[in-house]
């Protein structure tokens, strides 16, 4: 079904998937023939138009929202960036609120724009998940204040897959009259998700997460939210977010929800057991392992720590062997600190220089599973070999 | 991101071990940052016969050290603890910027062996400043990618 190299496994699903054929299908005609622009009023625009707006009802619809509370994004990163400036800074306009609380475990999407935001006039708190991976409500109950303007918690962390407790993470914003956006990137078609059940305010998603392609997000906007747009132009998204809309981007986003959605139950229970699997053979096949993140999580998803080898030379010499997966580790970042949601966590830097980020998706199959841990251990054990200190410190 | 000769180093590296009888021994590096090297060496006239290394860390650091020993091997004392992190570099047809700063490992590791073994002997270290310990050293001066700080 897919192009696959021979013998080639791709088992980072968290980091973007490859686009359905189905979903190819039906972007297709909206870049040839249906090439028009949506906000043209002759006939090509329109049949734009309407595919924009028949796409928009159908994301809506899947997510529990209003069609207008939707915005079209270039980006999950996008999203995140116009959820936290733009609502920020409205409601300290409005409002006077200039707090705002994120989650020490969040994408960079959020966290920089929230320290961005710290450097122009906003104080910011940051709430650590506890080492079970999960945001405890309680927690960040701690850490609002009566200005709070913005809360911003993660749907589903994309390193270690946790699910957030979001309904009671929106309630204790909601209590303080602050509002709540979740970044749902990781988390939209896999488990069910429903703005209006959850009670958020602003959430993000992102297409090439879902078997759509790269380059089309969506925001959405609880009606009355306060937000200025970070784009301004032609006015195009309820002047939420001028440029052009990228019709086949939501043709091909709407169409890869109906099949996330449609195929949400019989693929969570599919990858879960192949997760279940992968890190059953790590864990009884290879000393000295553990997974990180014990909260509920998303099917596929498995954090793992080979202790006493580095990520990168894993993540490598996986590659020599066609399995593409990834590491929390700093020198794949080109940083020098390990991943900051590791460390959130409370895993030991050394621990998490050390680790595995496993992702299956729709193409993973039983075979695939197989091929990882039969190729996985002797290069655990290689690298183990290598390390000067690996019997010193994790030896018999 | 890696050159060619990286990825060579790095997929077979040259002289992985411990000389069980070493004269000189290196161990840089700290687990808590990732990368951990050691070294061993055998010494005769005051030039390197032998080399052997282990190392914990990523392909960088890994082919860094591999090519060091080559790169050593046969060479006075002198000349090898004054192999510099560029050559390292430029003998593996280049590093990524963020990665420079683990061929200061290797060349760390190698200057540390050398004066064990002239220590152990009674002789005055060579003394060649060590980068890695050096308060100032900053990993991160060579790369220009920090978009934190918009």
């Amino acid at each position: 079904m897919m192009h696959r190299m021979d013998r080639s496994v791709y088992m980072d699903y968290a980091a973007t998937t490859p686009v359905d054929p189905r979903v190819t299908d039906a972007m297709l005609p909206y870049l040839t023939e249906h090439f028009g622009n949506p906000n043209s009023l002759y006939t090509l625009g329109r049949d734009a138009y309407r595919a924009l707006e028949s796409a928009r009802e159908s994301i809506a619809a899947g997510v529990g929202a209003q069609p207008q509370e939707l915005v079209f994004t270039g980006c999950g990163t996008e999203s995140d960036n116009s959820a936290l400036i733009g609502i920020s800074q409205m409601a300290a306009e409005r409002k006077s609120r200039r707090h705002i609380v994120v989650s020490a475990f969040e994408h960079h999407a959020v966290l920089h724009p929230a320290e961005w935001l710290a450097k122009n006039g906003f104080d910011l708190t940051i709430v650590s998940p506890r080492a079970d991976g999960v945001v405890h409500p309680g927690d960040l109950r701690a850490a609002l204040r009566d200005d709070t303007a913005l809360v911003s918690v993660m749907a589903a962390n994309n390193e270690i897959g946790t699910i957030q407790p979001l309904a009671e993470l929106a309630e204790a914003a909601h209590e303080r009259g602050a509002l709540f956006h979740t970044d749902a990137v990781q988390a939209l078609g896999k488990i069910p998700f429903d703005v209006s059940e959850v009670g958020v305010d602003a959430a993000s998603f992102s297409a090439h997460k879902i078997y759509g392609p790269k380059g089309a997000g969506v925001l959405y906007l609880k009606k009355g939210t306060p937000f200025r747009p970070l784009l301004m132009g032609g006015g195009q998204e309820f002047k939420k977010r001028s440029g052009t809309q990228n019709v086949a981007g939501a043709v091909a986003f709407a169409k890869a929800l109906e099949l996330m959605l449609a195929e949400q139950a019989d693929e969570a229970e599919r990858l879960s057991a192949l997760r279940d699997r992968v890190v059953g053979g790590v864990l009884d096949g290879i000393a000295n392992t553990r997974l990180n993140g014990t909260g509920p999580k998303l099917p596929g998803y498995a954090n793992l720590i080979m202790l006493g080898c580095e990520g990168e030379s894993m993540l490598l010499q996986l590659d020599s062997k066609g399995i593409a997966v990834s590491t929390g580790s700093a020198c794949s970042s080109g940083s020098l600190e390990p991943s900051h949601v590791l460390l959130a966590i409370g895993c030991p830097a050394e621990e998490a220089h050390g680790s595995l980020r496993v992702t299956l998706g729709r193409f993973t199959t039983d075979e695939d599973v197989d091929r990882f841990l039969e190729v996985l251990p002797p290069i655990v054990e290689r690298l183990r070999s290598m390390n000067p200190l690996y019997e010193r410190m994790y030896g018999a | 991101m890696y050159s060619e000769k990286v990825m060579e180093h790095f997929n077979n590296p040259h002289n992985v071990g411990v000389i069980e009888d070493a004269d000189g021994v290196g161990e840089v590096g700290n687990p808590v940052c990732g990368d951990v090297m050691k070294i061993t060496i055998k010494v005769d006239d005051d030039r390197l016969t032998d080399i052997k290394f282990q190392t914990l860390g990523c392909g960088a650091a890994i082919a860094t050290s591999s090519i060091i020993t080559e790169m050593a091997r046969g060479k006075t004392l002198e000349d090898a603890a004054r192999i510099t992190k560029q050559e390292v570099a430029d003998e593996l047809g280049g590093l990524p910027p963020a990665k420079m700063h683990c061929s200061v490992l290797a060349t760390d590791g190698l200057k540390v062996a050398i004066d064990d073994y002239l220590t152990q002997h009674g002789r005055e270290p060579l003394g060649e400043p060590l980068i890695s310990s050096d308060p100032n050293f900053d990993p991160h001066a060579e790369t220009h990618d920090d978009a934190c700080d918009l």
